[in-house]
């Protein structure tokens, strides 16, 4: 990678840049341990899991078989990863389907008192999650939506709306006025100019919106163990049945925590490219 | 075919008080390329979108052909638009670029492809139809994005500042062929610039713009001989005619020597109370021999012309004065010189407006207003 000593055109000398460098190593590894530990102790025996640190020890696929195996008779693995997947995916195209006509009503062609309308969107963030869940669990009931997928789709939809139109207005004001007001003297009408300029052009940053939907979707934890309890549940809820109050259960649960990460990590990793180039849009002109 | 009227068009931007645009009246004839110029702010480039549609009217009207279209949306107003930065859609390749608006249109894909090769022949994109804009040079970038606009056979071209972006000399060529193509095309153009020499070079006719009002809309030549005010005479021309207040003591004086007029132009300035502004071309300022002395501050020789910057003592002030010359010029700068005005000098009243445009000859210092004018031939 090193071209070997260049000529120093801007920055600080190469002993503050190392060193600013080895700090980031220090930090990244800091914050990475534990993520690591997990993932090792996830092929551990119980035993091995929890005593003194190992770092040799015989790797196994056990406690993968123990927690997908559907033993506890309340939520199985399979139940729940269905679950959150469709909940996950409902909701974010729901949250797309609207957010896209939002945002562009707030970004290309403004409409009266747009500010207002925007902090009204991000207003809806102000509330503390706690002082909501109890009358959306009263909603919930009187709809017979407890332990359903429908709750916790409607919920996630409202959840990731505001950012998603926060998002996309951002991307959407990225593209030059003049592409839009080219393509409207050349014919294309509110349909044309949506697919054929403005959703192409918008594409990394719809990318970007719809993982960070799918993110926070599939990690949320609060609203799902209070609404769905026992049936519809998510990963993070099956997660944490694999605690138990007898017998040791870090292995157990260290397996079950690296399976509910795969899903976003592998997200995470395959839009890696457009995520940043989504997020760092605005950045540079 | 087709002509626009603008029929005192207003546009006031929102929050602001001032009209961007202010009751333009204009008439562009069928076949005509016009063009719009002004200083920025002056309310060009909104006098073009409104004329497409993308500013609304506050006032008065526009008609393309005998069609009255300030309510009519864009896309059917039956123009092409080039963009300052070409506008290109950088996702599709030059050729779907040029054929979007057919596309659009629901124009037959064969038929789509005969027209856009067509353009692309008449302008040399043929290599690089498969290419995306990021691809090109600035100059096919510009080329494709008049392509655009003639794909269309539209009744208007409609192009604001289309060559700003391009490097000096493609600007000069570029210029060139643009007018070449609307020849060809005799389609209506109006074009907007804020350089007055693409103006004058470019455009049947041109307007000029002052903070959205039109100044005059004439032929380049009348505009550089005929200024109706002062703000034209300043604005057109390179470098700029000399414009000198002379206040309004009789006779006209610059520096320490009487300003003599020939026939038409005695007779007006007796009509005319207050002050004055005397303006003349630097090509009307001869130094070299003359009664009035003034210093060489600099010395632009161009090879083909010289613009020789001087400045002398006028009322008091340091006044600055340009003369174009043949060359060659061998003065220094810090040299004193005589001057003379040889050429059309125009008078300005107070209000700006030109008054009359005459020829003038500068008296020697010495020598008293009376007698100098039973010398001069002009006089009765």
């Amino acid at each position: 990678m090193s071209d070997g000593p260049s000529p120093r055109v801007v920055g600080e000398s190469r002993s503050v840049n190392g060193a600013f460098g080895l700090l980031a190593w220090v930090v990244g590894l800091a914050y990475f341990f534990p993520v690591f530990w997990m993932v090792l102790n996830s092929f551990k025996s119980e035993l091995d899991a929890n005593a003194s640190p190992k770092l040799f020890f015989h790797p196994t696929l056990d406690r993968y078989r123990d927690v997908t195996k559907s033993t506890t008779g309340l939520l199985s693995f399979g139940e729940a990863f269905t679950n959150s997947a469709v909940v996950v995916l409902v909701s974010t195209l729901i949250v797309l389907t609207l957010a896209i006509p939002a945002a562009y009503a707030l970004a290309i062609r403004p409409v009266a008192k747009w500010r207002d309308v925007l902090f009204f969107f991000i207003s809806t963030k102000f509330l503390p999650v706690v002082a909501s869940v109890l009358p959306i669990w009263i909603l919930a009931k009187n709809l017979n939506l407890l332990n359903t997928r429908m709750a916790l789709i409607i919920l996630y939809t409202g959840i990731n709306l505001p950012l998603a139109v926060w998002m996309l207005r951002s991307f959407f004001r990225e593209i030059p006025r003049e592409l839009i007001e080219a393509a409207e003297i050349d014919g294309a009408g509110l349909k044309g100019q949506l697919t054929s300029i403005i959703l192409p052009m918008a594409a990394p940053g719809i990318a970007a919106t719809a993982l960070l939907c799918v993110i926070f979707a599939w990690n949320e934890f609060f609203y799902a163990v209070q609404l769905n309890p026992v049936q519809g549940s998510t990963v993070p809820i099956w997660v944490t049945t694999n605690i138990s109050t007898r017998g040791d259960f870090l292995a157990k649960l260290s397996a079950a925590s690296v399976l509910a990460c795969i899903p976003v990590v592998l997200a995470g990793w395959i839009a890696q490219k457009r995520m940043i180039r989504g997020l760092a849009m605005g950045a540079i002109k | 075919m087709t002509s626009v009227r603008y029929d005192n068009a207003t546009r006031t931007y929102e929050g602001t008080s001032v009209p961007a645009v202010d009751a333009l009246d204009l008439d562009i004839g069928d076949g005509e390329l016009l063009v719009l110029v002004g200083p920025s702010g002056s309310g060009k480039s909104t006098a073009l979108r409104m004329l497409a549609g993308l500013e609304p009217l506050d006032g008065g009207s526009i008609r393309i052909g005998d069609r009255d279209v300030s309510n009519v949306r864009p896309r059917d107003r039956d123009i092409a638009m080039v963009f300052q930065n070409y506008a290109l859609y950088p996702q599709l390749t030059v050729a779907d670029n040029m054929g979007f608006a057919l596309k659009q249109a629901g124009v037959p894909k064969e038929e789509r492809r005969t027209r856009v090769r067509e353009a692309a022949r008449v302008l040399d994109l043929e290599p690089y139809l498969d290419r995306k804009p990021k691809h090109l040079s600035g100059g096919q970038r510009q080329r494709v994005a008049m392509g655009r606009a003639i794909v269309r056979r539209p009744a208007v071209y409609l192009m604001d500042e289309p060559l700003s972006n391009l490097d000096a000399k493609l600007r000069v060529q570029t210029r060139t062929e643009v007018v070449e193509l609307q020849a060809r095309l005799g389609v209506t153009t109006v074009y907007v610039t804020h350089d007055q020499v693409e103006a004058m070079t470019m455009g049947h006719r041109v307007a000029v713009l002052k903070d959205g009002v039109l100044q005059q809309c004439d032929t380049p030549r009348k505009l550089y001989h005929e200024p109706l005010n002062l703000f034209v005479a300043g604005f057109i021309g390179s470098p700029a005619m000399n414009l000198v207040p002379v206040g309004d003591e009789r006779p006209l004086r610059l520096g320490g020597s009487a300003i003599e007029l020939a026939r038409p132009g005695d007779a007006a300035l007796a009509e005319i109370s207050g002050a004055i502004t005397v303006g003349f071309r630097p090509e009307a300022l001869q130094v070299g021999e003359g009664p009035l002395r003034a210093k060489i501050r600099t010395v632009e020789d161009l090879g083909s012309e010289v613009f020789v910057h001087l400045s002398l003592e006028h009322r008091g002030q340091p006044l600055a004065l340009v003369s174009k010359m043949m060359p060659p010029f061998d003065g220094e700068p810090g040299d004193s010189i005589g001057l003379q005005i040889i050429g059309a000098t125009h008078l300005f009243a107070d209000d700006g407006s030109r008054v009359v445009s005459t020829t003038a000859t500068l008296q020697a210092a010495s020598a008293p207003a009376g007698v100098a004018s039973d010398a001069s031939p002009a006089a009765p």
